[in-house]
């Protein structure tokens, strides 16, 4: 299978609009979850207001959030396919350009030290394009996700020693989860990067945090740590926006890698409760869109 | 708790009337400011046109789109997407948007600190939580972008909105010293040793 740079470009244009607008089913689904189970009044009033607004959002075509965030496209390309990859991503960097200027969306993106903004949505290495292969035959997927500020500033790596052992690890995500208060954007998906090398156990706190829920952790290991984080979070009581109730996370997900000896290297990186994304898939059939 | 509906710009007994978990609704003008704003009014020297006394601003950068100038949008911006960030960045500002520019009303997401808390009752103010996320609800209680300054600072630029109906919001933060932020945190602070202890932590497991 061959894929055409225009059709990635258009590609990448529209998954920026289509993530910001489409809330995907799995989160609306937390939503209806947490909306059920909440004791809190205002907790109740909160999550009310959030779940109209996924509403008003589709209704009108408008976004669901005004923060376009910093745009992430992970690529997973299957077997058989045939693309440039420098010519790929330089269509992803004009189909996120492009969305911008045509929609047109608030350009997030700027020079960090200049604070200079292209009004493009890209600068020096953004968007993020993270490029990986997977054993689907003929297959390219492009995932988007436009990551938002509120969450991405709570974002923490802690290099913890291996005699501080699994608690560490349990301990580092609770405080966390306190200090984000309602900062994040409550209810989250909070991230948990365990083991690997520092900038590793940070891009798999990444990967956890965006992951759709009702996922699993493909180790066992990190299976029943998120299963056992996510059984507890809400017990803190900070609550849909840090206003209170039974509402602070949608879940707790972990990723993990092996690390070395001396580590113990823990990381968590959050997703607010617009937990936007939206995937492309290239196949012999054509391109279709999803979550 | 009460529910207010305020003509914008209010008073200091107005803003002083409010308690934490009071609701508001404001109509008339809202002003939209953020993080490099308020860094180039406080620390680069600049000054806005705008006359805020009374008022009330929102941590806002909208999606807006050009237009051009009409009489449905006098500054050629029609908004598409205003939503509110997180106030928390924008702590140290409170106190001299209120001394030099006589701001009443900061609205936001995810609450304020102790500096802010003590310019609320120093001075007569208050922080209103809006929902942070539920911008396309939000955009629908905005008429019209009236005026705009700062611009060469856009997104960021010094917003003046019309607004309609805008809220309810929650006051969060009042003149007296209560603070919804901080009774929760202080709470799921409290909890922190039996969350841990239901994680098994300690337990050499």
């Amino acid at each position: 299978m061959r894929v055409d740079p225009i059709e990635v470009e258009e590609a990448a244009k529209a998954l920026y609009i289509r993530a910001l607008k489409l809330l995907p089913p799995d989160i609306k689904a937390g939503f209806r979850k947490l909306d059920s189970a909440e004791t809190d009044t205002t907790g109740k009033a909160v999550l009310g207001t959030m779940i109209r607004n996924i509403a008003v959002a589709e209704a009108n075509d408008n976004l669901l959030c005004q923060d376009t965030g910093i745009p992430i496209y992970n690529i997973v390309i299957g077997r058989n396919v045939a693309v440039d990859g420098y010519e790929l991503k330089q269509a992803i960097v004009r189909g996120c350009a492009r969305a911008t200027k045509e929609h047109p969306l608030r350009s997030s993106v700027v020079h960090p030290v200049t604070r200079g903004n292209e009004h493009t949505s890209c600068g020096r290495l953004v968007p993020v394009i993270n490029i990986d292969f997977s054993a689907d035959p003929e297959s390219l997927r492009i995932e988007m996700i436009p990551k938002g500020s509120g969450s991405e500033n709570n974002s923490w790596l802690k290099m913890a020693i291996p005699a501080d052992g699994i608690d560490a690890i349990k301990t580092f995500v609770i405080d966390c989860v306190l200090e984000a208060g309602g900062k994040t954007c409550p209810p989250t998906i909070v991230g948990v990067g365990v083991g690997g090398t520092a900038d590793l156990c940070v891009h798999l706190s990444k990967v956890a945090a965006t992951r759709a829920l009702g996922s699993v952790c493909e180790d066992a290991e990190g299976a029943r740590l998120e299963r056992e984080l996510s059984g507890v979070v809400n017990a803190l009581g900070i609550g849909a926006q840090g206003l209170g109730g039974d509402s602070t996370a949608f879940a707790v997900h972990v990723e993990t890698a092996a690390t070395h000896i001396t580590m113990n290297p823990v990381a968590v990186n959050m997703q607010c409760h617009s937990a936007r994304r939206a995937r492309a898939t290239f196949t012999p059939a054509g391109v279709s869109y999803g979550f | 708790m009460a529910h207010y509906d305020f003509d914008m710009p209010i008073s200091d007994a107005q803003v002083r009337a409010l308690r934490v978990n009071d609701t508001v609704s404001l109509n008339g003008t809202l002003y939209g400011i953020r993080d490099a704003t308020q860094i180039h009014m406080f620390d680069r020297g600049r000054k806005t046109r705008f006359d805020l006394r009374g008022h009330a601003v929102i941590h806002t950068a909208p999606n807006v789109k050009w237009v051009g100038e009409t009489q449905a949008a006098p500054t050629g911006y029609a908004p598409l997407c205003v939503g509110t960030t997180t106030s928390a960045r924008m702590e140290r500002f409170t106190r001299p948007l209120m001394e030099q520019y006589g701001v009443r009303i900061i609205i936001g997401k995810g609450g304020l600190f102790a500096a802010s808390q003590r310019a609320f009752a120093d001075l007569g103010g208050a922080y209103l939580a809006i929902i942070g996320g539920a911008a396309a609800l939000e955009t629908t209680w905005i008429e019209q972008i009236e005026e705009v300054d700062l611009d060469d600072l856009n997104p960021e630029s010094l917003w003046k909105f019309r607004v309609k109906g805008f809220g309810p919001l929650l006051v969060a933060m009042d003149s007296h010293g209560g603070n919804l932020y901080g009774t929760i945190a202080t709470a799921a602070q409290g909890r922190r040793a039996e969350v841990l202890a239901a994680l098994g932590v300690g337990s050499g497991k």
